[in-house]
Order: C-alpha cells, then sequence, then structure tokens
C-alpha cells in the first residue's frame, strides 16, 4: 500500500466517525482542528483504523501521536 | 460510503456487522431516525466504567426496534453516588428503564489469599449489600431496571485453582452471579444482563481489551460493545413485548434433509444414522424446547399435505404433526401461507418468524411481508440454531404458565375464519428473479443427469416412466422422439438442469410420454417455457396435435390439472388417469419471463 492509499483510507474512516462525507484531512490536521474530535472519539477514530487495516497500536505509540501525518507514518511502518 | 435501510437491518442482527455498526453509527441513526412512529423512552445509564459508546450504540439498536431513546449517564464510575443520592436530576428525568452497566472491575471487596471462610462470606453480603441499595434506592421510580451480572476477569491469580478455592475471583464471581440471580427472582422490575454468558460466548480475550482500558476505562473491548447493546435491546424487547410468538418452518431440507415427495419416507434424513440426521434432529431438538417454553410452531412449505404429514411420521422424528398450530403445506407461494398462519393461529404477521433452507424462498417472503423475521440462516442445518437463538426472537422475561399454555390457547383459535389473501404481486417477483433458461435436445454430456432426474422426480412427474441409461441414450439419438432438457439460472445462481419432456411422434401425433420437472424450480413458470420450445419442435416436425397422459400415483397429485393449465382438452378418463390433447395449429406462446438461451 502507498502512503496516499493508507492517507485516503485513514479520511474515509474520519468522514464515517464525524459523519461528513466531504471532510478534508491533512498531515498536520489534529484534534484541535475538529471541534468533535474529542477523547472519546479519538478512541473510536484509533479503533476503527485498527479493525479496518488490520494492525495494532501499542499504548506508548498511541501517547506520542501528534496528528494525522504522524498516525500514517506510524501505520506505514506497520503495514511493510 | 452511504448505508441504506435493508444494510442497516441486516448489520444489526446476528452475524453483526460490528464494523459498520461502529463506523457508521451516525449515518445509520440519522436514517433510523426517520422512521416515524417511533415510541420515547427515557434510559437512565448508570456506568461503573465509560459508557459514551455502549450509550451511542444501544441507540441504534433500540431505533431499530421502534423506540426513541433519551439517555441521561451517570458521571464515570458514579453508579452508586448518582443511584443513591441524584435524586433530584432523576426525579426530572422520569427513567423508564434503569441500566446498570457494572463488571467485574467493580468488585472492590474480592478476599485476600489470608482470609477465612467467614470473613469471604461476609465480602459476599458487603458486595451484595451495595446492589441491594442501589436497586432499593431505584425503586422508587417504579421502573425496570436491567443489572448486568458480573464477567470473568481476564487472568486467574490461582489458575485453575481460582475457578473453586474460597479465594479464588472466579469462584467469588460464581458465588455473587448465583445471588444476582435469587434477587431477579423476587424483585420485581429487576432483570439479569447476564453478560457472564455474553463474555462467555464472544471470548474473555475478544471481550475485554487491556489497552482499551487504560485508555479510556472501558470495560469491555470496542468489537464487544454492538454485542452487549444487541443483548441489552433483546431484554427491553422481550419487556415491552416485541418478541415473536410463532416459528414457521420449511419441511425439505430444513426439518429433514432430502425432499419427502421424491425420497419418501425412509429416504429423508432424520435420527442418528448419518452426520446429517444427526444435524436435523439436533435442529428438532431445539425446535421442540421452544415449543415446551411457549413458542407456538407452523409449518409452510411447497410440499402434497399428506407428504408433508408423513415427514412427522418418521420413527426418529423429534417433531410430531400435533406439535404445530398451523400446517401450511401445499402448492401455494409462501407468503401467501405467512398470511394463512399469521390468520389461523390469530397473531400479528410481525409475531413471526420464518427459516428455510432456501434462499429464493427466504426473498420472496421478506421481500413481500418485510415485517416477517427471515434471517439468513444459510443452507446448512448446523447453522439454523444460532440465527435463532442470537437473534432473541424469543427472549421471555420471565416464563408465566400462560407462556407455557400459550402454545395450546393459539391451538383454539385456529378454527377462526381466514380472510382469503391474494398477491397481485407475485409477477413481479418472477420478472425480479432475472431468469434465463437453456432448453435444447439431450446431449451426450447431460445423459447421466438426464437419467437420474428421470428416476427419482415423483411429484412434478406426469407419467412417472422410468429409463434406464441405454433407453435414454437411444431416445437421444432417435429421430421418432422429442426429447428437450431444460435448465434454469436466476440472480442468485444456477438451479442445474432440472426439467425433462420426452415425446414420441406417430402419425403426426407426438405422444407425451414423459414430462417431469424438480420442486426446487415449482412455481417460476419453467413448465411454460418447456413447453412452447416442445411446440416449436413439434411444428418443425409437422406434428399438428399433442397428447398428454396424467397417470396418477401417491405423489404426483399436483400436476394433475398441469395439461388443463396448459389449455390442453380433456378426451378419456379411465382408471389409470386421464389423457388430454392439444391442437397446436394456433399456439400462442406461454412463457412471459424467462429469456431463452441457447446459444
Amino acid at each position: 500500500m502507498t502512503r496516499k492509499e493508507v492517507f485516503n483510507g485513514v479520511q474515509d474512516i474520519f468522514r464515517d466517525i464525524f459523519d461528513e462525507d466531504d471532510m478534508v484531512i491533512e498531515d498536520k490536521t489534529n484534534s484541535d482542528d475538529v471541534e468533535e474530535w474529542d477523547s472519546l472519539n479519538h478512541i473510536n477514530l484509533v479503533s476503527a483504523i485498527e479493525k479496518e487495516f488490520k494492525i495494532k497500536f501499542a499504548l506508548v505509540e498511541l501517547m506520542t501521536l501528534k496528528d494525522v501525518g504522524a498516525m500514517v507514518d506510524l501505520m506505514m511502518e506497520k503495514l511493510k | 460510503m452511504d448505508i441504506n435501510i435493508k444494510e442497516i437491518m441486516i448489520a444489526l442482527q446476528y452475524p453483526l456487522d460490528v464494523k459498520s455498526i461502529l463506523r457508521k453509527k451516525k449515518s445509520i441513526k440519522k436514517i433510523l431516525l426517520k422512521n416515524k412512529r417511533l415510541i420515547k423512552k427515557n434510559i437512565l445509564i448508570l456506568g461503573g466504567s465509560s459508557t459514551f459508546e455502549i450509550k451511542n450504540i444501544l441507540e441504534l439498536f433500540l431505533l431499530n426496534n421502534g423506540i426513541k431513546p433519551s439517555f441521561y449517564e451517570s458521571e464515570y464510575n458514579k453508579f452508586y453516588e448518582d443511584a443513591l443520592f441524584g435524586w433530584e436530576k432523576l426525579n426530572r428525568f422520569k427513567p423508564d428503564i434503569i441500566y446498570i452497566h457494572t463488571t467485574n472491575l467493580n468488585i472492590t471487596n474480592f478476599p485476600g489469599i489470608g482470609d477465612d471462610e467467614n470473613h469471604i462470606n461476609s465480602l459476599i453480603e458487603l458486595e451484595l449489600e451495595k446492589y441491594n441499595s442501589i436497586w432499593s434506592a431505584l425503586s422508587k421510580y417504579d421502573c425496570t431496571i436491567i443489572q448486568n451480572n458480573f464477567d470473568y476477569p481476564y487472568y486467574r491469580i490461582l489458575g485453575n485453582l481460582d475457578g473453586y478455592d474460597i479465594h479464588g475471583h472466579t469462584y467469588f464471581i460464581n458465588k455473587l452471579n448465583l445471588k444476582f440471580a435469587k434477587y431477579a427472582r423476587e424483585i420485581n422490575n429487576l432483570y439479569i444482563n447476564d453478560i457472564n454468558y455474553l463474555s462467555s460466548y464472544i471470548g474473555l480475550k475478544d471481550w475485554f481489551s487491556p489497552s482499551l482500558w487504560c485508555q479510556a476505562k472501558y470495560a469491555l473491548s470496542m468489537s464487544s460493545i454492538p454485542e452487549l447493546a444487541f443483548n441489552i435491546s433483546k431484554i427491553i424487547n422481550a419487556i415491552f413485548g416485541n418478541t415473536k410468538k410463532c416459528l414457521a418452518l420449511d419441511l425439505d431440507n430444513t426439518c429433514w434433509g432430502g425432499t419427502i415427495g421424491d425420497d419418501g419416507l425412509g429416504g429423508i434424513s432424520i435420527g442418528t444414522e448419518t452426520a446429517l440426521s444427526e444435524a436435523y434432529s439436533t435442529f428438532q431438538q431445539y425446535v421442540k424446547e421452544l415449543n415446551n417454553r411457549g413458542v407456538t410452531l407452523a409449518v409452510c412449505s411447497k410440499n402434497d399435505f399428506n407428504n408433508a404429514k408423513e415427514g412427522f411420521e418418521h420413527p426418529d422424528s423429534i417433531l410430531k404433526f400435533n406439535d404445530f398450530t398451523s400446517f401450511q403445506a401445499n402448492w401455494k407461494d409462501k407468503p401467501h401461507n405467512i398470511v394463512e398462519i399469521a390468520n389461523e393461529i390469530n397473531i400479528g404477521i410481525d409475531s413471526l418468524v420464518f427459516i428455510d433452507d432456501n434462499p429464493v424462498e427466504r426473498d420472496i417472503v421478506s421481500s413481500q411481508i418485510p415485517s416477517v423475521s427471515v434471517p439468513d440462516v444459510g443452507s446448512d442445518v448446523v447453522d439454523f440454531i444460532r440465527h435463532i437463538d442470537r437473534n432473541g426472537y424469543f427472549e421471555p422475561v420471565s416464563l408465566s404458565d400462560d407462556d407455557i399454555n400459550r402454545s395450546q390457547y393459539y391451538e383454539d383459535n385456529k378454527k377462526r375464519a381466514n380472510e382469503q389473501v391474494t398477491f397481485q404481486s407475485y409477477d413481479e417477483f418472477l420478472v425480479s428473479l432475472d431468469m434465463t433458461a437453456e432448453i435444447k435436445s439431450f446431449s451426450s454430456i447431460y445423459l447421466d443427469r438426464i437419467t437420474q432426474l428421470i428416476n427419482k422426480t415423483n411429484q412434478f412427474n406426469l407419467t412417472t416412466k422410468r429409463y434406464t441409461a441405454g433407453e435414454i441414450e437411444n431416445i437421444s439419438t432417435s429421430d421418432e422422439h422429442i426429447k428437450i432438457y431444460g435448465k434454469l439460472t436466476d440472480k442468485y445462481g444456477d438451479n442445474g438442469l432440472i426439467t425433462v419432456s420426452i415425446g414420441s411422434i406417430k402419425k403426426r401425433q407426438c405422444h407425451i410420454d414423459l414430462w417431469l420437472m424438480s420442486c426446487r424450480v415449482l412455481k417460476r413458470d419453467m413448465e411454460f417455457a418447456m413447453l412452447d420450445e416442445l411446440v416449436r419442435l413439434c411444428t418443425e416436425k409437422g406434428v399438428s396435435k399433442i397428447v398428454g397422459y396424467y397417470y396418477k400415483s401417491t405423489k404426483n397429485n399436483m400436476v394433475s390439472n398441469l395439461y388443463e393449465k396448459f389449455g390442453f382438452i380433456l378426451s378419456e378418463t379411465n382408471s389409470e388417469g386421464t389423457i388430454w390433447k392439444l391442437d397446436i395449429s394456433n399456439y400462442e406462446n406461454k412463457n412471459k419471463f424467462i429469456g431463452i438461451n441457447n446459444d
């Protein structure tokens, strides 16, 4: 999978979870940019990503993520 | 990306589409809210751990069942304080249902390794006291209380000993759960949400996620949340009396293996002889137990009535003819019979669950009568029980004398006058099947299948004439015979070679020696497509008249009027049956629904 494909998959999940079909995210998007992106929805996002891409994040990895780009980079590592 | 109402209904029944539920919950909710006939209920959730997502998902299941919930959640892990001291807020909220979501992680009085038996017993009482005071404090709201029992912890300090040593946590939990059960039997309006069973069913390793607990204090994994919500919704359904009352069953390959009309009593699979007959016996046993506790049974089958009845006379059949309150075995279409069943036992159509191994039959029933529950049970009998059981169609909240006697009650109502119902849309259904047939003269690759079909078909068989493989081979190359087979494909797949006709030509007349069809494709108009092709071939050969024979057997009553339906004129009735004639000079094609593809 290319980074672009992974990124688009993540964007689809954002669109579903926040129920906004035309939502556009970027590498630097973080929870400050999306009103509804609170800690509870964060859990839902991470869990949906784990299911969709069949990967698992370690707790320590989740502590360090600062934006969407960092998340996708971490996913690329795991999907190698 | 959008999800439609049909997909939602499928996602929210067993097997749950957990992924879609979790991801698309917002758009699912929007669609379900379009239903204008929702009943409002106030639901208070008292959580011993996070309940945010439980509330969101429970909302979907309730909306799907016609209930529009307003929720009030306790502060995180304030279930005890809110229950005992949250009077003012709760008085204003006026809950209809209170759900107490506690788990093994809320047990605060587990025994220590040095504790003696007396002390451990007092710890159990101490733990119970907490819940008892919650339940009695809540009793003033005069509403339904749904209380989790306890799941097992995901580790055992004492290993297997944990289950039987008095210091073991799993042992402690078992004791608590038995006490909870006792209270629930005694306290009106207290219902147990059995997460002990649910977590076992899911498997503890999937039920609980240590990571999610640390991150967000959810006492169960994200993918278990829909299962939990589904389970709660079954209890709420039962409390509001929304459960089903009657299980309607197909017969062939549903109650037994094989086709009773063709295979006969000795040929069907039921009993303990083979793996398959074991599986059908297990299913019958399950159905019998449902019946014993008050679920009404019905038969909805395309079969000759007497053949169908005979199936239950099999010595190994656990179900008996008298167990069925309504017995619709005939050649009418199934939606019609489902309505007949509901009328005969005088229940709403939406109180029926219909089980059939045939996807086409399931589809016609669920598309014509959407209020009937038609689980997608597949065609393997070993899966049937799970679909009925996990969907909680017949979930009882208690066992009253009434439940146990209900079956008899419906039996009595059976004699009520029934309204005759006819569906105008059967034609539409046939169109929707998108059928294509191949109808050709015998060719060598199909001779084995043709011989086999000829020798095992009993019901849709005008003459029940049997042929050897050699005879069929001779006929296949004979100029004095018209010999055609038909294969039928529809949107569900290929039905294979399912019909055969053989006519012998003498003096410009074609005598139909054999006409048969598999019951798999009854009521699809395939016989008309076959007749059209037969007439075409007759005309090619200069034949002007077709002579049809119906020889009565014990199994073929269903086709006694076939030639009449074809427009033949009765020319003779004798002890063997009837003889029919058709002048084909002005014949008009009769098939309207099946495309012919002979390429």
